[in-house]
């Protein structure tokens, strides 16, 4: 290991750059999705028919015409339809209280235009941000994650490819695309502002094939929890609003935009679903975790801080799963409970590394 | 899962069992994850004494108030304290109860054959009917071969109006159950790990040895139940220890790398065998590891008395304090004697600097590496107190029966000195020279017999979790009703409790296939539902 050379400075440098073009490019995009919400509020023409005949041709948009009505008590057939294509249509629905929305930009052509610009913008950001991680990996000839800089970028990076993804395999969650283009911005502005360092070797602690293994997953399952936390927050919201329509009180300012998410039923499919699928993931991490531990300090659990709360993610992940399958928790509670679990992580993450120190400091070497 | 009525009877035994089955209940046990959850969380807050003793003890003095209670609930040792014990007793009791009645009602499904058809097949959201002409019989067949080949377990049913049942998915159940009986495999292996494993820490300076026996180690944790003969006979000499430091870039002086170089031994008397012991890779010899946990440097002096007889010579251990290895340490000379020969022990205190700086504010370190090494000392002479038979921190001197050696003005006397440099001490009571520069690695020595136990139970957890959540558990139904004039009715539909998009697929496939064996009649009317999955409860 000798210090940088000039090519890894080179790579360094562009791996900054992209980053801030990423930055950039993701600010566009999030006001792009944030017009397509204004936009989408704004029309008052209705068109049913002619709404319904395009819709097959954008399945990622779900921008079809919807009238308030339909969105409201929306249990007819069609209305089924507008969250997913035909043949994986959410049955549910039939007995939801209410239908899908109209996703974000309503009945609004120019909203749906906007909305198309803000999924390719977010697109391109992901690919700078892409390459602005694998530059800083090739700068220092190591997995991009061994500072609490290059982890909060690769995590960002998860959160925006799972929201991508989603799209990628026709989900349409383009309304997802404020609340998460808010929360990779976050993350990002805090990476560069407060915790950038310049790319640099390893400590000894961190030289193990482990460390790709185990924090990648831990990455992964991050990026994924993160996007179901979103999903439930806006469950959360629709959920009130749909309670409150259907007690008949009148509908607050902001309910132009609780219309036109995905039924409260679908948000908390979605949002369980998500969990469900990265919560071996997430197992597996904790576990790869232990097995480095055990590599690395002779014991596979030691109740250090970070593992300690790897470990409460985990049992309240595990309590969030219990709930939904327990009679009298399922619904609101175990969303409360789901956004717990991801608080959890989050709090390992920052909390952890910055307020408590122990053997996982990132950069400190274990010196006794 | 178990329904909890009122309890039932005045009884003792009606209260046990109404008490059992709340344990293990669900819902009980959803409230217990939540309160492992909280338990775990004072440990991570307050420092842990077994963890890190020094933070624990500086903690009691900066919260004199606060301490004595926290001592009481145990946070100082949280993960030992009974509170916490027995919120995971309760939850692995809760576990096993709902485990069992779970795999007694798993293995009477695995037995039985798929239940029967609903009545109604077609009020099942997802279902597809047709009108075809042809023989019940060969149709209910022809169903059940189709199903058996896309790996359902089938079941045909000549009698009343014929129908044929298929269920798949079976191992989410298993996947459910071993995953859950996992974890108490991970709970042995964590019990087994503190009652028979043993830990120890030892500090080896370059050119020295270690065997492996307790009285060796610096540090000696052993589990409840390990003995002192369950140390596997092995021993190592440290031959040389080598740090990389980055000499460039903003990390200038961060590690990229150490390297402990090892002869070792296994057995009493076997061959010697050399091995590079680095961070993340641990020596394994004699069912034990040998981890590098830390290093530092030994400045090597050589202390001369009154008489100017060498009073103690060697290499001495400094603790490093900072990540430029700005390191502490003593030198004890308790046998020194004055100018008449009289008992007088020397002592030395101070700290070494592998590259020195020296600002306005003091003495630094700007490197880790020995670029520049200086030491600063200074002396004391009188009762190390050695003899006393108080245990002594080999790493700090105890100067209460001693004098500070001090300079002409009444100032502490000190000196900084390079490698080769002597420090004569005033009054002609002796001398210290610094020879050389030595260095020392810190070794875990750590035996766990249940790391297999943990790591398979962990393999299986994981297996199990997976299957639990992806294997989608669902029934498929083929029912053939006879009309009039030779036709019959087909309706095909499909029960899922996850209520995903896939089994309404299914459904569609089979009926597909099974349409295209006995075609829909031109005549009938279309009854062909857009199959759509159906959403249930789970119980
Ligand atoms: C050590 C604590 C426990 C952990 C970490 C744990 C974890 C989990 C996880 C992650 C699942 C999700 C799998 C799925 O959704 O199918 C699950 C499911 C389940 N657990 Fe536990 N569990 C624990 C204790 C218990 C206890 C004590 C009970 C019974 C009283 C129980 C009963 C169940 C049941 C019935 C399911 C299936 C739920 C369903 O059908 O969706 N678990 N458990």
């Amino acid at each position: 290991m000798s210090g940088t050379s000039l090519a890894d400075q080179n790579l360094a440098q562009l791996a900054n750059w992209l980053m801030y073009s990423a930055i950039a490019v993701y600010l566009l995009a999030f006001v792009a999705a944030c017009a397509e919400w204004a936009f989408g509020g704004s029309t008052k023409v209705v068109r049913v028919s002619a709404a319904a005949s395009s819709a097959q041709q954008t399945p990622v948009a779900p921008s079809r015409g919807r009238t308030r009505s339909v969105a409201v008590d929306g249990a007819t057939g069609s209305s089924t339809q507008v969250l997913a294509p035909p043949a994986a249509t959410s049955p549910e629905e039939h007995r939801a209280p209410a239908g899908d929305g109209s996703g974000a930009a309503g009945d609004s052509p120019r909203a749906d235009l906007v909305g198309r610009i803000a999924v390719a913008l977010t697109v391109l950001g992901l690919l700078l941000h892409f390459g602005s991680v694998l530059a800083r990996g090739l700068a220092v000839s190591r997995p991009p994650w061994g500072n609490m800089y290059e982890f909060s970028t690769a995590f960002a990076l998860m959160a925006s490819a799972a929201y991508v993804g989603l799209l990628a395999a026709r989900k349409p969650v383009r309304w997802l695309g404020v609340p998460v283009l808010f929360s990779v911005l976050l993350t990002l502005g805090l990476a560069v502002s407060v915790l950038y360092v310049d790319s640099a070797q390893l400590v000894p602690a961190l030289h193990s094939y482990w460390l790709w293994i185990h924090v990648s997953a831990a990455i992964i399952s991050g990026g994924v929890f993160h996007t179901a936390a979103v999903v439930t927050v806006l469950y959360l919201f629709r959920d009130r609003w749909e309670r409150e329509v259907a007690a008949g009180r009148v509908e607050g300012r902001t309910a132009g935009l609780w219309r036109r998410l995905p039924s409260a039923r679908t948000l908390d499919k979605l949002a369980y679903r998500l969990t469900g699928l990265v919560f071996p993931l997430w197992t597996f991490a904790v576990i790869a975790g232990a097995v480095w531990a055990e590599a690395a300090w002779g014991r596979y659990w030691g109740w250090d801080p970070k593992e300690t709360w790897a470990f409460i993610t985990w049992v309240a992940y595990a309590a969030y799963l219990h709930a939904r399958a327990t009679a009298g928790w399922k619904g609101r509670r175990a969303a409360v409970l789901g956004l717990v679990a991801f608080a959890t992580f989050v709090f390992n993450y920052y909390g952890v590394n910055i307020l408590i120190t122990g053997l996982h400091s990132y950069g400190g070497l274990p010196t006794r | 899962m178990p329904q909890v009525g009122e309890p039932k009877g005045l009884g003792p035994v009606g209260w046990l069992r109404w008490g059992w089955r709340s344990l293990t209940m669900m819902r009980t046990a959803l409230v217990l994850l939540l309160l492992l959850a909280l338990a775990a969380v004072p440990g991570s807050l307050v420092p842990q004494e077994g963890r890190q003793p020094a933070q624990a003890a500086e903690f009691r003095r900066r919260y004199p108030d606060l301490a004595p209670l926290l001592d009481k609930l145990g946070f100082f040792d949280v993960y030992a304290s009974p509170w916490f014990a027995a919120v995971y007793l309760l939850l692995f009791i809760s576990l096993a109860g709902c485990i069992v009645p779970r795999t007694k009602q798993y293995v009477r499904i695995l037995r039985s054959r798929p239940p029967t058809a609903p009545s109604r097949l077609d009020r099942l959201p997802q279902h597809v009917a047709w009108t075809a002409s042809s023989d019940r019989g060969e149709a209910l067949l022809t169903a059940g071969d189709l199903l058996r080949r896309r790996r359902f377990r089938v079941a045909v049913d000549f009698e009343g109006n014929g129908s044929v049942a298929g269920e798949k998915g079976y191992l989410r159940e298993a996947g459910n159950l071993v995953f859950h009986t996992a974890l108490f495999g991970l709970l042995i292996a964590l019990a087994g790990g503190s009652l028979f494993g043993t830990t120890g820490q030892k500090l080896v300076l370059e050119g020295e040895s270690f065997t492996n026996t307790v009285t060796q180690y610096d540090d000696f944790t052993p589990g409840t139940l390990a003995s002192a003969d369950s140390l596997q006979p092995f021993g190592f000499r440290l031959k040389g220890f080598s740090a990389t430091y980055q000499r460039s870039g903003p990390q200038r002086g961060t590690a990229s790398s150490f390297v402990a170089k090892l002869s070792y031994t296994e057995g009493d008397g076997g061959r010697a065998r050399d091995a590079l012991v680095e961070v993340n890779k641990p020596l394994e010899v004699g069912g034990s590891k040998v981890f590098l946990v830390g290093h530092g440097y030994a400045p090597v002096v050589t202390v001369r008395d009154g008489k100017g007889e060498v009073a103690w010579q060697g290499p001495a251990a400094f603790l490093p304090q900072d990540g430029n290895l700005r390191s502490v340490g003593v030198v004890k000379a308790p046998d020194a004697r004055d100018r008449n020969g009289k008992r007088d022990g020397l002592g030395f205190s101070g700290f070494f600097l592998p590259t020195v700086q020296l600002t306005k504010d003091g003495w630094f370190s700007s490197f880790p590496a020995p670029d520049d090494p200086v030491m600063v000392l200074t002396a004391y002479h009188g009762d190390l107190g050695l003899d006393s038979g108080r245990p002594q921190n080999v790493y700090q001197l105890d100067s209460s029966g001693m004098t500070q050696f001090r300079k002409a003005d009444g100032s502490p006397f000190a000196q900084a000195l390079r490698p080769g440099d002597r420090m004569k001490l005033p009054g002609g009571a002796g001398s210290l020279t610094f020879d050389g520069i030595k260095q020392w690695a810190s070794f875990q020595i750590a035996r766990n017999p249940s790391n297999s136990t943990a790591l398979w139970s962990s393999v299986a957890m994981g297996l199990g979790l997976c299957a639990s959540l992806f294997i989608r558990r669902r029934r498929v139904w083929v029912r053939v009703e006879p009309l009039l004039g030779g036709r019959v009715r087909i309706v095909v539909a499909g029960l899922d409790p996850g209520g995903t998009e896939r089994t309404a697929e299914e459904v569609t496939e089979l009926a597909d296939e099974l349409r295209e064996r006995f075609p829909a009649l031109r005549t009938a009317t279309p009854d062909v539902n857009t199959p759509e999955p159906v959403h249930q409860e789970q119980k």
